[in-house]
């Protein structure tokens, strides 16, 4: 009989009934196949591999993580509160023990959503791992997390929310964003004053193989997360980097993504794109189902497989191994850097224009922090959008100082009116969510 | 008339149905060492006197093939397996004469990679070498395209007695299951075959030349025939003989549990609105897990006879049963036992149930009394957990879409229904702890052999349609045509209801009972490269599980 040797939580949640549109790469068809596959191979009949039924995120859980413009309710369906409610669902039995590890196959994915939400972006409105994240940092009290994230796109959302904070460790590996959406995710990215380092950004070259994606993940991700030290590991497993994958331009395989769960060994893993729907994703996360479970995977192959076809190229191996040798460097002057940062300056300002590609919409940012070397910082976001709304959103942090917490309360309080159309203060401290009327 | 008869643990039920009712009731003592002999004495004694030219049918459930299975005494069977890329096929190994061959099909049934005549031949020579005569062929995704198996099966056809193909025994997926159904089919194949022949041609000798159903897991019916063809899915049909026989007594309108208390187990499940929930996925028995239909049932190893302990103070019912209860000559404590220390139960022997839980009551630290009631509540309460969990297990099965996730209403039993042997006196106590409405099914004590009696015929099919690869399949049924583009999600329903009618009936439905209802039906848009290039349909129908026409005539009179 089979069994897991990790005891393995499955959330499967295909949405049949939900798209973005009918011929949109994010429709009910996107997990038929792998839901075809998973079903035939047996995997929820494995000793040891339990599936779930997704629970509801709630609004509170959204408003943890999120200023969502004009209100929770108007930039997500039925769809994004289950989404999120299934990694939060995986998310539970991990911290519950009920099982060792756990994967949320889900959709839709999360990845490009940002603090502030006016719509969607990248197939994404709310970021389901954040919302789970900070679920369970106040239901558990989990403090230091790693996220990895493994989708082909730069997940410039999860860096966005986690960009001021110390305590979660985001890494991207991702195609080099200079030939892909969301064309973020340099190197040079490493997050603000009070977090410099904790973003960790690894672009890869186009047509970059199993065998590059995994020497990235042995020699920058794996060392820097040992160096971090994470109490939780969340991979968002996205699944875009395959071969037949239609909006990318990499060269990764089942077999590859089956070595890097099992090399990641994350704790919770989190669907997140892959739009090879018929040729990828049904061979790609049965390898990862077992790879989680620490069952052999070394027979799960595609139809089509061909190594040579998809061998690396060696000037692609010398460019992966530069990329990879300067993200080592920018890590080990993390510390030195950020010292540097806080003696320079009390307020970091960043102003940036975000395009939401999905929902067409185009944002205007100017955000604010209290440079702090006792907290992740006062936060403070003046946001417009191009469908005329605009919003003040005001955070305290989880672990927020007295002085932090003292600025930020000032803001909101402070904040014009008449100027704004909605004032949002998000206070981690007391887990509150409130507008200023 | 109709004769139901089911084989439990310790007795065999008999009933004859007519139209006064409950004509005849009997018992017969179980030799599970010689159930051929069980079956004919309950069938000769419940037809002394009675002319067999009035008998319509006769239904048997028997414990015959779950036995063979439990006990693992199969006999050799060989098994071909080709499954491709994916879970290594080891892993899922039925028995030694088990070989993983060449080709491939993906999920959309298009061939991945051929199989090879030449190794299919060479297996099939170790077999024979080997003295077997029954072999399964098994392929992952045969259920969407059998061409595979199909063809082994060419190959091997004049070589064996009996040959089983995965994609005939479900149209389901679940390749391990599958290979799992195949082989227990093709392993009980041989038992089942010789015991019927045998029941049969004693049946004939005797006058009486009337159709044989069995009774399968689903708590529906097929004739021998079919049995032949399928004879996996006799397995565990005591339960659904139980669930079956309190499903006319089932409130409409309004979920019920079924309990059926016997001496060893508990058996549960859950009727809706007269009709049983069906497990989602099939049978689990002896380590096989399988795709054999059956009724939603748990079991729980607590009856009238289980044997009670005290160990470290803490009270144990079950889950063994250790002979009778003392009242009844037994040698152990039981909780009928403590129905005679509590003058609930009388018609046995008071003194030898009052010196067993005189023994209990001391190790407990309680009066006579107080361990009596200590006991009968423990199990009371135990099966009303059991309850729980069924529910629990049910209402917590997860779902893949957002409606079904919005909007899929709970199981919530309002009444529960009790038959076995202790029904009432359970029924009461039941009643007083959990607050619900508790019903004795009237002839609780042979309710399971009238269920098996005025079960109707079921079945299930499953249709599939590709409509970018122009086709549309229900391999089960051995079926496929080719169809147009504008082949629509009706059209695939259409097609799914004709295939069910015709199987229903071939295995022995009558028209009058042909309830059938969709339980799947989906439709997905095939898009590639944002272009709307086909659909992809998937049907599934059945035969509800449920009551023959003449049930309410009959049982109407039982009192």
């Amino acid at each position: 009989m089979l069994k897991a040797k990790h005891k393995t939580g499955l959330v499967f949640f295909p949405a049949f009934d939900w798209a973005i549109s009918p011929t949109h790469p994010e429709r009910e068809e996107r997990l038929l196949y792998t839901q075809d596959q998973v079903l035939e191979e047996g995997l929820f009949d494995i000793e040891g591999i339990l599936e779930f039924k997704p629970d509801l995120a709630t609004v509170k859980d959204i408003q943890r993580v999120h200023f969502c413009v004009p209100d929770v309710w108007r930039v997500t369906t039925e769809s994004h509160f289950i989404s999120a409610g299934g990694a939060k669902t995986i998310g539970i039995a991990v911290l519950d023990k009920t099982v060792d590890k756990g994967f949320a196959l889900v959709r839709p994915p999360g990845h490009h959503a940002m603090r502030v939400v006016h719509g969607a972006r990248g197939f994404c409105n709310i970021n389901i791992e954040a919302v789970m994240i900070e679920y369970l940092r106040r239901a558990y009290g989990v403090d230091r997390v790693a996220i990895v994230d493994t989708d082909c796109h730069h997940g410039d959302g999860t860096q966005d929310i986690y960009w001021h904070d110390p305590d979660t460790l985001f890494i991207s590996i991702h195609q080099d964003g200079r030939t892909l959406y969301p064309g973020s995710g340099f190197p040079n990215e490493q997050g603000g004053p009070n977090a410099l380092g904790t973003t960790v950004n690894i672009p890869l070259p186009p047509h970059t193989s199993a065998e590059g994606i995994l020497y990235a993940l042995k020699n920058a991700v794996l060392p820097i997360l040992a160096d971090f030290k994470p109490q939780i590991i969340v991979n968002s497993a996205g699944q875009d980097n395959h071969y037949s994958d239609p909006i990318t331009n990499m060269n990764f395989c089942a077999q590859g993504y089956a070595a890097l769960t099992h090399l990641l060994q994350p704790d919770i893993a989190v669907l997140e794109g892959g739009y090879a729907i018929e040729g990828a994703l049904p061979y790609v996360n049965v390898g990862i189902i077992l790879a989680m479970a620490g069952i052999d995977y070394s027979k799960v192959r595609e139809p089509d497989y061909d190594p040579q076809r998809i061998r690396q190229r060696p000037d692609v191996t010398r460019h992966i191994e530069a990329v990879c040798e300067s993200v080592r460097g920018l890590w080990d002057q993390r510390e030195i850097k950020r010292l540097q940062v806080l003696n320079e300056k009390t307020f970091d300002h960043r102003s940036r224009n975000i395009f939401y590609d999905t929902d067409m919409i185009q944002e205007t940012q100017k955000e604010t922090v209290r440079v702090c070397g006792d907290c992740a910082g006062a936060l403070r976001i003046d946001s417009s959008s191009s469908r005329g709304i605009r919003i003040l959103a005001v955070h305290v942090p989880r672990k927020a100082c007295a002085a932090c917490r003292e600025m930020a309360f000032q803001w909101y309080a402070s904040a014009d009116r008449g100027e704004f159309d909605h004032i949002f203060l998000q206070d981690r401290i007391r887990d509150v969510y409130e507008e200023h009327k | 008339m109709i004769i139901g008869l089911d084989v439990g643990g310790t007795h065999a039920d008999v009933v004859l149905l007519g139209d006064s009712g409950l004509v005849r009731e009997i018992k017969v003592p179980t030799d599970p060492e010689n159930l051929f002999k069980t079956v004919l004495a309950g069938l000769e004694t419940i037809m002394a006197g009675i002319d067999p030219h009035q008998i319509r049918r006769i239904v048997l459930s028997t414990t015959l093939t779950t036995n063979a299975i439990a006990q693992k005494k199969l006999p050799p069977v060989g098994m071909i397996v080709s499954s491709g890329p994916g879970v290594d096929p080891e892993f899922y190994r039925t028995n030694s004469h088990y070989f993983a061959v060449a080709g491939s099909i993906d999920h959309r049934g298009r061939e991945v990679a051929p199989i090879s005549v030449n190794e299919i031949q060479k297996v099939a020579e170790g077999f024979k070498a080997e003295g077997i005569r029954n072999v399964g062929i098994v392929g992952k995704f045969s259920v969407r395209n059998p061409q595979h198996e199909l063809r082994i099966y060419k190959i091997l056809k004049d070589h064996f007695e009996r040959l089983f193909m995965g994609h005939q025994v479900s149209g389901n997926l679940n390749f391990s299951r599958r290979v799992a159904t195949t082989y227990l089919n093709a392993a009980v194949y041989p038992i089942h075959r010789s015991f019927f022949d045998a029941v049969k041609k004693s049946l004939v000798q005797k006058g009486l030349n009337v159709p044989l159903y069995i009774l399968k897991a689903d708590g529906g019916t097929m004739n021998l025939e079919a049995s032949m063809e399928f004879p996996g899915q006799t397995i565990l049909s005591g339960p659904a003989a139980s669930v079956m026989g309190a499903v006319g007594f089932a409130p409409i309108d309004m979920d019920a549990m079924v309990m059926d208390i016997g001496g060893t187990t508990t058996d549960m499940a859950v009727i809706r609105n007269r009709i049983p929930l069906l497990h989602p996925i099939g049978v689990r028995l002896g380590g096989f897990r399988t795709l054999i239909r059956s009724l939603e049932t748990r079991s729980i190893g607590i009856g009238g006879d289980s044997s009670v302990k005290v160990s470290d103070g803490e009270l144990i019912i079950g889950p063994e049963r250790e002979g009778p209860a003392m009242a009844f000559g037994g040698s152990n404590p039981t909780p009928t036992d403590a129905l005679f220390v509590l003058g609930e139960m009388t018609g046995g022997d008071r003194e030898a149930a009052l010196r067993g839980m005189t023994a209990v009551a001391q190790d407990l630290g309680l009066s006579v009394e107080d361990a009596a009631r200590r006991v009968f509540d423990h199990a009371c309460h135990r099966i009303l957990s059991e309850a729980r969990e069924l529910i629990d297990r049910i209402n917590n099965r997860p779902v893949y879409t957002v409606q079904d996730l919005q909007q899929g209403d709970k199981v919530n039993p309002k009444v529960f229904l009790i038959l076995g042997g202790p029904a009432p006196y359970f029924a009461r106590r039941i009643e007083a702890l959990s607050g619900s409405r508790v019903r004795v099914v009237p002839r609780w004590q042979v309710a399971n052999a009238v269920g098996a009696a005025v079960a109707r015929t079921t079945c299930e099919v499953m249709v599939f349609a590709d409509t970018q690869l122009g086709i549309i399949r229900a391999p089960e049924e051995n079926y496929s045509e080719k169809v147009n583009p504008d082949f629509s999600g009706s059209d695939a329903v259409d097609q799914a209801y004709r295939l069910l009618k015709m199987k229903a009936l071939q295995i022995g439905a009558l028209d009058e009972d042909l309830e059938m209802e969709v339980l799947e039906d989906l439709q997905f848009n095939m898009v590639r490269g944002f272009l709307t290039t086909g659909k992809n349909l998937r049907v599934k129908v059945q035969v509800k599980p449920g009551l023959i026409r003449d049930y309410e005539r009959w049982t109407a009179k039982f009192s």
